[in-house]
């Protein structure tokens, strides 16, 4: 079996390598990708179609805003399978073998924690926030956010976090996020335009149609962020607990 | 060997990511397939994915081109702010689209888009492919693909015999070396036959082989008794040989 394994490695490898001869190389302006007409409309449209600096930004959420907002759910129905996953079904039997987790915080580590997680979070909200202009988004700033509550399960406990986003409020909080961001579409859609076609939200705001995608992108990257934040700390909860939500790390 | 040309030259030198990528590729199926531990396999899986995320972004490098991030002079609200003074038309200031010889300054966006999303929606399916692993490890006790298809092998025939009663059973170092290497197919059928007993014994067997406890054997109360009272730090307890109820 491993014998088999090895030789099927190791001629895709070969065959991997043979076709790699044929690739662009390094950095190659010439090359298809960077040459390819797509993305030399990207290039020189997203300034005058939606205002934003950020390309990135611009294809993720305008360009490419039905793919991201299926993405957005995927992110959201796999915290929900994790924590049905986990704590549905058969008896869980670790329940009659409780983890005994009985320790004291660290001193250093809590106060550490303590003046390190306003600033995390302040930073997530700023690359959220600034996701269309400088680096980030959505998706950052959601990890980033999600980050700071799982450093405080780490530093404290599962439940000192808990008690500061709940379970509950964590689904809540990402269904929300879906929320934003489908209905920003839907809004477009129902002033007259396709769905996610931010463009027609001028009709309702005091702005230019461009600049109305340009604040439509910042929105729905509040909503992406709104999951990811939650669904990150979820599936901590989840995973280092087994689904029981309570002991654990 | 390295001459202008060469394969070596071709692969090595002016192709290095796309060697890289193959390498981290490979190590991933390798792991994939492999791999007798579902952890691993999903370790695997994270090499492969990143292999692919490497690729993508390395295919988005161009040589003598920016972030693509407008540059000031490019910049929408850059050119906006210099015009202000004399444009108050809101639709008529800065942005306009980009010449043809501004182009090649930045680098193709799609590659990161698509790899932005690529590496959100890999974590949510690590996350997913772990809490299966950890059910499944709840529920036969092995997260050891071999071990596994010898306990759904002997659940299934135990099925055809009437009972399907699922006893799970912790799997603990004493069992480690043997179930992986000896008792393979060819006990199964002994193992069906008189399953009710199994575990018990096992289970003395376990505690007569036990070397790596603690120093003494204990009498199973006072064991007891002592894990209660002894609080016990962040190690988990559950892994270790603990008395089963069953």
């Amino acid at each position: 079996m491993k014998k088999a394994a090895f030789i099927l490695i190791l001629c895709i490898g070969l065959l991997l390598a043979w076709a790699a001869k044929d690739f662009p190389s390094w950095g190659d302006p010439q090359s298809p990708a960077s040459s390819s007409p797509v993305a030399s409309h990207f290039i020189a449209n997203t300034g005058v179609d939606t205002e934003v600096p950020n390309m990135v930004t611009a294809v993720l959420a305008d360009y490419r805003g039905f793919d991201t907002m299926f993405e957005t759910v995927v992110v959201f129905i796999a915290g929900l399978a994790v924590f049905s996953i986990l704590r549905g079904g058969p008896k869980n039997r670790t329940r009659d073998r409780e983890f005994v987790v009985d320790f004291e915080p660290d001193l250093i580590v809590t106060n550490t924690v303590r003046l390190i997680v306003p600033v995390i979070q302040i930073f997530a909200l700023y690359v959220l926030a600034h996701g269309h202009v400088s680096p980030g988004g959505g998706f950052q700033g959601g990890v980033a956010m999600g980050a700071s509550f799982i450093l405080i399960a780490l530093s404290w406990d599962l439940k000192t976090a808990l008690a500061r986003f709940p379970i509950e409020r964590c689904f809540t909080v990402a269904a929300l996020g879906i929320v934003i961001y489908a209905g920003i579409g839907l809004l477009s859609l129902f002033l007259g335009g396709e769905f996610l076609d931010y463009a027609h939200l001028a009709k309702i705001f005091p702005v230019s149609p461009e600049m109305a995608r340009y604040h439509a992108m910042l929105g729905v990257e509040i909503g992406v962020g709104f999951t990811v934040t939650a669904i990150m700390f979820a599936l901590y909860a989840s995973l280092s607990t087994d689904g029981r939500m309570r002991d654990g790390l | 060997m390295f001459e202008d040309g060469s394969i070596f030259n071709q692969l090595l030198v002016e192709r290095l990511n796309y060697f890289i990528y193959v390498v981290l590729l490979l190590i991933g199926l390798w792991a994939m397939i492999a791999k007798n531990n579902l952890i691993k396999k999903l370790i695997g899986m994270s090499i492969f994915q990143t292999a692919i995320i490497l690729f993508y972004v390395s295919i988005g490098v161009k040589e003598g081109a920016t972030i693509p991030i407008y540059l000031p002079e490019h910049d929408p609200h850059g050119s906006h702010a210099q015009l202000d003074s004399n444009q108050t038309d809101l639709l008529s200031h800065g942005a306009k689209v980009l010449e043809a010889s501004a182009v090649p300054n930045y680098t193709n966006p799609l590659p990161h888009v698509l790899m932005l999303t690529a590496i959100v929606v890999g974590v949510a399916t690590l996350g997913l492919a772990l809490s299966v692993c950890l059910r499944i490890y709840r529920g036969y006790g092995t997260v050891e693909e071999d071990e596994l298809l010898e306990k759904l092998e002997r659940e299934d025939s135990r099925k055809a015999g009437g009972s399907n009663k699922r006893r799970p059973r912790r799997r603990t170092p004493a069992n480690k070396g043997g179930t992986a290497g000896q008792s393979k197919r060819g006990q199964t059928t002994e193992k069906t036959k008189s399953d009710k007993p199994t575990p018990r014994r096992r289970q003395a067997s376990k505690s007569r082989t036990k070397t790596n406890g603690p120093a003494k054997e204990q009498p199973k109360s006072s064991n007891k008794e002592n894990d209660k009272t002894k609080p016990v730090k962040r190690r988990r307890p559950a892994k270790k040989p603990k008395e089963d109820e069953s």
